[in-house]
């Protein structure tokens, strides 16, 4: 009896947290907070020739609560972080983000008096995707790290 | 191409101008700012000149290379007679103003503003001499040449308000 009830916790336990990853993982709903020329390869990534969808992130929402994962696309400017800080406040956990491109992910080339220096000043960043601009099949690969990442998390942390 | 304008400008403002050249087809002069308002109404309000189109404003910062430090340009552009003409007046940093000219274009008055917040030349008459794209509490004016280039001010308190 106490071996059997000691087994079944431990499997369902294990069992919901992966269905519930699995089901986290291919539904991603993301905001993309877009402000640079980023955006174009964001919408090549997202558009027929690479789509986006076949990976289970097809829909983006347009406003930060029906989001659960933050894609910061281009150059955020100090004047702008408080915006994107609400912005990543207001969506509902579990929430994820993503870096996409050199200047979210560090600043870039604008090393200057008025780019914030990374976005992970700011709020906490998931996957970070390099380049200027990145190619759409790194934000694939991205995505699939994301997914990784999603899959690994810990039932106790999505409670 | 249209030097004529320079030639008006030479029989009526000669006490206001320091210098005047042309070169590929660009007409330029370089003003006093004493009389500059009164100097640009005349550039507006003249039926052959017609300069009703304010192009642009802007500074340069001539730090170490040049004396008087700063140099305000103006581009005016007429729509009806078709000709251009660009306008400077030199100031010095420790008494960088300028009389606005907002009052004669009031397109000029949000390059005014982006003049004074990049370059911290101050335009007495402006309607609202405010920062225009760093936010309020910035510290100095950062397009000229002796500002740190590794100085950061973050929005720190802004951020806070919102945790």
């Amino acid at each position: 009896m106490g071996l059997e009830s000691q087994l079944a916790g431990t499997f369902v336990g294990t069992r919901f947290s992966d269905a519930l990853n699995w089901a986290r993982k291919y539904s991603l709903f993301q905001y993309p907070f877009v402000t640079a020329c980023c955006g174009m390869e964001f919408m090549a990534t997202a558009c027929s020739h690479y789509d986006i969808s076949r990976f289970g992130a097809e829909i983006p929402r347009f406003s930060p609560r029906q989001a659960d994962l933050l894609i910061v696309v281009g150059t955020v400017s100090h004047k702008l972080a408080p915006i994107l800080k609400k912005v990543h406040d207001q969506m509902c956990d579990p929430k994820w983000v993503v870096a996409f491109g050199a200047c979210a992910s560090s600043g870039g080339f604008y090393d200057n008096y008025c780019t914030v220096q990374g976005i992970d000043t700011i709020i906490p960043v998931d996957v970070y995707i390099p380049g200027c601009p990145p190619r759409p099949e790194q934000v694939l690969d991205a995505l699939m790290m994301l997914q990784e990442k999603i899959q690994a998390e810990p039932l106790e942390k999505q409670a | 191409m249209s030097k004529y304008v320079l030639e008006r400008l030479q029989a009526r403002f000669a006490d206001q101008i320091e210098e005047t050249h042309s070169k590929l087809g660009d007409d330029t002069a370089v003003l006093k700012r004493d009389r500059l308002v009164e100097l640009l109404t005349f550039l507006r309000d003249d039926p052959d000149l017609a300069f009703n189109l304010p192009i642009d404003l802007t500074v340069v910062d001539w730090y170490q290379k040049r004396e008087p430090r700063f140099e305000v340009v103006y581009h005016l552009y007429s729509t009806s007679k078709k000709h251009r003409v660009r306008l400077k007046v030199r100031v010095d940093e420790d008494d960088a103003v300028v009389p606005s000219s907002w009052p004669v274009w009031p397109g000029f008055d949000w390059y005014e503003r982006e003049a004074w917040d990049l370059y911290g030349v101050r335009f007495e008459g402006h309607p609202n001499p405010t920062r225009i794209m760093m936010w309020e509490g910035f510290q100095g004016h950062p397009l000229r040449k002796d500002f740190p280039i590794n100085r950061r001010q973050p929005l720190t308190t802004l951020l806070g308000e919102q945790k």
